[in-house]
């Protein structure tokens, strides 16, 4: 019984971030420029690995496996958003433009100034 | 914050003196010391630990069910099949001042719905957000500023 339960579980985690994954992969293809591309690699990519290391750590049913397991996704949490703003700012300043459907940049000017 | 170092070297202390270094041990270890740090609370000047902790873990489920509702709505936006975007970048005008909360603020922004933290401003007053729909900046704002940026002034002030 509990192992079944442990099986479903892991199931769902897996299905869930490959999904989340191949969200993150088709809104990096559709969205129109870097910075919204970033959101789609950030947040669905983020949560999707985070699934995945999450059913390696139930899969493995030891503690120790676990705690790793949740350490990286830890480290996975402090560090995207790091990267996807170095990025973002990266593009601002060589002065990649936004989409045209972006409907302000209050940071132009801020650009500018350096 | 000094407490909470305490209770680590604490518990590394206690693991090498117990001789088994196993997780089970070290949180072992980590609740013995805090509890230890606990009853010396008043002679420490510590009283402020455990509404503090309470607090730190507000801000952590907090940030959790943003997390999970930002993966969910991008994955939304994604797949439907004509996306409506209004992006744009907008500056926040910053009240935390120390670095350590600025840029813990900047990565909860990054991995909340729909914003994404791009840079800070020289004199460090505004944070530069690109938002994935533009068309109500002023609510956005207002989210932030009561959301993370209070509970982070909560918990580390």
């Amino acid at each position: 019984m509990m192992d079944i339960l442990l099986a479903a579980i892991t199931a769902l985690l897996i299905l869930g971030g490959a999904g989340f994954a191949l969200v993150a992969a088709i809104g990096l293809n559709r969205l129109p420029d870097l910075y919204t591309r970033m959101h789609a690699a950030s947040k669905a990519g983020t949560v999707g690995s985070g699934l995945l290391l999450l059913a390696v750590g139930v899969h493995a049913g030891d503690l120790s496996t676990f705690a790793r397991a949740l350490a990286g996704f830890f480290f996975f949490v402090l560090t995207a958003p790091i990267s996807a703003h170095l990025l973002a700012m990266a593009a601002h300043k060589v002065g990649y433009p936004l989409c045209a459907e972006s409907v302000r940049d209050e940071m132009k000017d801020y650009d500018k100034r350096i | 914050m000094i407490t909470y170092i305490l209770s680590l070297v604490f518990a590394v202390v206690w693991v090498a003196v117990t001789g088994s270094a196993t997780l089970h041990n070290l949180i072992f270890g980590f609740a013995l010391s805090t509890l230890v740090l606990w009853i010396v609370r008043d002679e420490m000047g510590a009283r402020g630990y455990w509404r503090r902790l309470g607090r730190i873990l507000s801000l952590l489920a907090l940030f959790l069910k943003e997390l999970a509702l930002s993966a969910w709505k991008v994955a939304v936006l994604v797949v439907s099949p004509r996306m409506d975007l209004k992006p744009g970048i907008f500056a926040f005008p910053l009240t935390v001042t120390r670095d350590f909360e600025i840029t813990l603020l900047a990565n909860l922004i990054t991995l909340t719905p729909g914003t994404l933290s791009v840079d800070v401003s020289e004199d460090r007053k505004s944070l530069f957000v690109h938002a994935i729909d533009c068309s109500d900046i002023e609510a956005t704002k207002r989210d932030i500023a009561n959301g993370f940026e209070r509970k982070i002034m909560e918990a580390f002030r």
